[in-house]
């Protein structure tokens, strides 16, 4: 039975570091804990699922109309509620309650335009198939989901290592100020990444709907816990920390519940990394932050 | 002129105390209308319409319309309080009726018992409400008058040699349906592979599956609320489990078979009431429950409008004073004679027997029906 939890954990990091990434990415450049990222999550679930059932659309396109759907969200909030705050300089706290606030809104208008029952997408568009590798028992959906997290969190890599671009966002992320006095656009940058992690925040949604087959409006909420967690662990704005960051809780959460108790799974994987924060109190991959905003 | 709207809303409110019929029977129901527990609540509001308007439609209580003055509570204890003292302090209702999870009638039912209040709960079934105390009511078939008919039943079906158990330990409602099965099994002598536990809200129980299915049980037994309850299925099938699961009263939602499709084929549930139950005082509420909401109705609906009916069957015996404390008293102890034919079958109130030996309230005395799922679909388990 242990291959069998090693790929439930699997699963369920790999979703997590998803989640996570976006999170930890608009940290590292806009220097916002976005606390709307867990109800742009749930967006993007109900976005694919509108299409899915209302458009007849495939799963690869509700999974990329979801990155569009919950990134255009991300946009929106960078827009109307970041971008004001930013314009008057509002210390660190105000961005974080205004998306506080932004959540709530997202999560009320969610249960208002699909109440609050679960729902849940149909059979057939599930990627179908399922088959044993020794005693495991391994679903198409499953490989469909570790393949896409990896190969998203993949792209982003590449993007942020290998592009001008990605070169742009890093010299933000050390220091806005200088970026702007040489010449970036700042602004779009900033624009740019809150729709990125939004996207990824999305295709997360959709993706853990698809696992566990339950879509709310509420789904959000201890995604954002453990995205929190997750970004902490890995070091405020890493990536490479959110990606190993994800895993280790995925993991931590399944193997306690498997092998320790089923009730035991949030307390043990927070203990973990409560234990760890007091070893490295930056996290795993953080630096000391010294940025004055 | 800056009193003015004061001053207008003060005469007018004065205006309409004083146009307000002194015969409406004034009746509060709090239910989940939103939140996870909203599919429970909305059903029971409908019933509890559908009660009112039939009653009424029949010029009422001894001539006296029945009004409802309908809240949500949203499945939370804290609204569950607040609503409750509203309906009683601010609306002055004769009695309430609600909440809709267990957890908030232990919140809010002491608060309409020390108000010395009626209220009458239709869906809550942990063991322990009643012990609120002398005001607290329900027709709500307790877990341990069904649970043994429901275990015994599948047992003997499927020759059960052994049993694993998954349940939601943070749910006075999930938790005492696995308290009431943890003795059943050993009353019956079915050994337990495994117990598994999981918290409200989880959605991912698969690693808690995976253990069940290491374990080799001959049944899944299933303390769940319908939602969690069609994961858990839906989950199982896709870790390749295959044995047929038990369900406590969270299973009874037809709801919940729709959502797992095939995945809860050969599940036994037993329930306060049946769909297909040909009694008369059934059929005529099925019919008007379609006719009305288009819907099928469910056991929460039936019992909210037998709750209705219940109460109603009281208040012919009551003569209204017009003072609300007299009558709420008079109600609370009418209540506990009354009985009727309802949806649900024949019903009649026992005494609560309290852990304390302090005077309880009054619990439910009626017979369940067990179901098998087949196709999807309830059906009644005829013993073949």
């Amino acid at each position: 039975m242990l291959e069998q939890q090693l790929l439930n954990a699997l699963t369920l990091g790999s979703v997590y570091a998803l989640f996570a990434l976006g999170f930890t990415l608009v940290f590292g450049v806009l220097a916002v804990i976005n606390l709307s990222h867990g109800a742009v999550f749930m967006v993007g679930s109900y976005a694919a699922l509108a299409m899915v059932s209302h458009l007849n659309a495939p799963l690869w396109a509700a999974l990329l109309g979801a990155m569009v759907v919950s990134g255009t969200v991300g946009l929106l909030v960078d827009v109307l509620v970041l971008k004001p705050l930013r314009a008057r300089n509002a210390p660190h706290l105000i961005p974080m309650i205004a998306t506080i606030g932004v959540g709530i809104m997202l999560t009320s208008a969610a249960q208002g335009l699909f109440g609050a029952e679960v729902l849940r997408f149909p059979e057939d568009v599930m990627p179908a198939g399922e088959f044993m590798v020794g005693d495991v028992h391994v679903r198409a959906l499953e490989i469909a989901i570790v393949a896409i997290a990896f190969l998203l969190m993949a792209v982003l890599f590449t993007i942020l290592k290998r592009t001008q671009l990605g070169r742009a966002l890093r010299a933000i992320a050390e220091s806005p100020k200088a970026a702007y006095l040489l010449g970036i656009n700042v602004e779009g940058l900033f624009h740019i990444t809150s729709f990125v992690a939004a996207a990824l925040g999305g295709i997360a949604g959709v993706l853990i709907g698809l696992n566990f087959n339950a879509i709310t409006p509420f789904m959000g909420q201890p995604m954002l816990h453990k995205g929190i967690a997750v970004i902490i662990l890995g070091g405020m704005g890493d990536i490479r920390g959110a990606l190993i960051g994800g895993l280790f809780l995925g993991f931590a959460e399944v193997i306690s519940k498997a092998y320790l108790s089923s009730q035991m799974g949030d307390a043990v994987a927070f203990g973990l990394l409560f234990l760890i924060l007091l070893v490295r109190p930056s996290g795993l991959f953080g630096r000391k932050l010294e940025r004055k905003a | 002129m800056r009193f003015l709207p004061k001053t207008l809303a003060l005469v007018s409110a004065l205006a309409c105390a004083g146009l307000a019929q002194a015969a409406d029977i004034k009746i509060g129901v709090a239910a989940a209308l939103t939140g996870g527990a909203a599919q429970y609540g909305v059903s029971i509001r409908n019933g509890f319409q559908l009660a009112a308007e039939e009653i009424n439609a029949k010029g009422g209580i001894n001539g006296n319309k029945i009004q409802l003055v309908i809240e949500d509570e949203q499945g939370k204890k804290e609204e569950g309080i607040n609503v409750f003292k509203k309906l009683i302090f601010q609306d002055k209702v004769l009695m309430v009726f609600g909440p809709t999870l267990s957890n908030s009638m232990f919140a809010a039912g002491p608060v309409a018992n020390a108000a010395k209040t009626v209220v009458f709960g239709t869906s809550v079934t942990a063991n322990g409400i009643t012990d609120i105390g002398p005001y607290v009511f329900r027709n709500s078939v307790m877990e341990s008058d069904v649970l043994p008919v429901t275990v015994a039943t599948a047992t003997k079906h499927y020759k059960l040699k052994k049993v694993a158990v998954i349940y939601g330990n943070d749910d006075a409602f999930t938790k005492s349906g696995y308290d009431v099965f943890k003795k059943v099994l050993e009353d019956q002598k079915l050994p337990v592979t495994t117990t598994e536990t999981y918290v409200k809200g989880d959605v991912d129980f698969k690693a808690q599956l995976t253990k069940i299915k290491g374990s080799n049980p001959d049944a899944v037994v299933c303390s769940c609320l319908a939602e969690e309850a069609a994961n858990i299925m839906l989950q199982a099938r896709g870790l390749g489990i295959k044995v047929p699961f038990i369900g406590g009263n969270g299973f009874n939602s037809p709801k919940l078979f729709e959502i797992s499709k095939l995945a809860g084929e050969g599940t036994f549930v037993g329930s306060p009431w049946s769909n297909t139950n040909p009694a008369p005082a059934n059929k005529a509420f099925v019919a008007s429950y379609v006719k009305k909401y288009n819907a099928e109705p469910n056991q929460f609906a039936a019992q909210a409008f037998d709750a209705l009916h219940v109460a109603a069957a009281a208040l012919q015996e009551v003569k209204l004073s017009g003072d609300v404390n007299t009558d709420r008293e008079a109600l609370k102890n009418a209540l506990p004679k009354a009985t009727i034919n309802g949806a649900t079958g024949p019903f009649k109130f026992r005494a609560a027997v309290t852990k304390t030996g302090k005077p309880g309230g009054w619990d439910a005395d009626q017979k369940p029906f067990i179901y098998v799922v087949k196709g999807g679909k309830f059906t009644a388990f005829d013993g073949k």
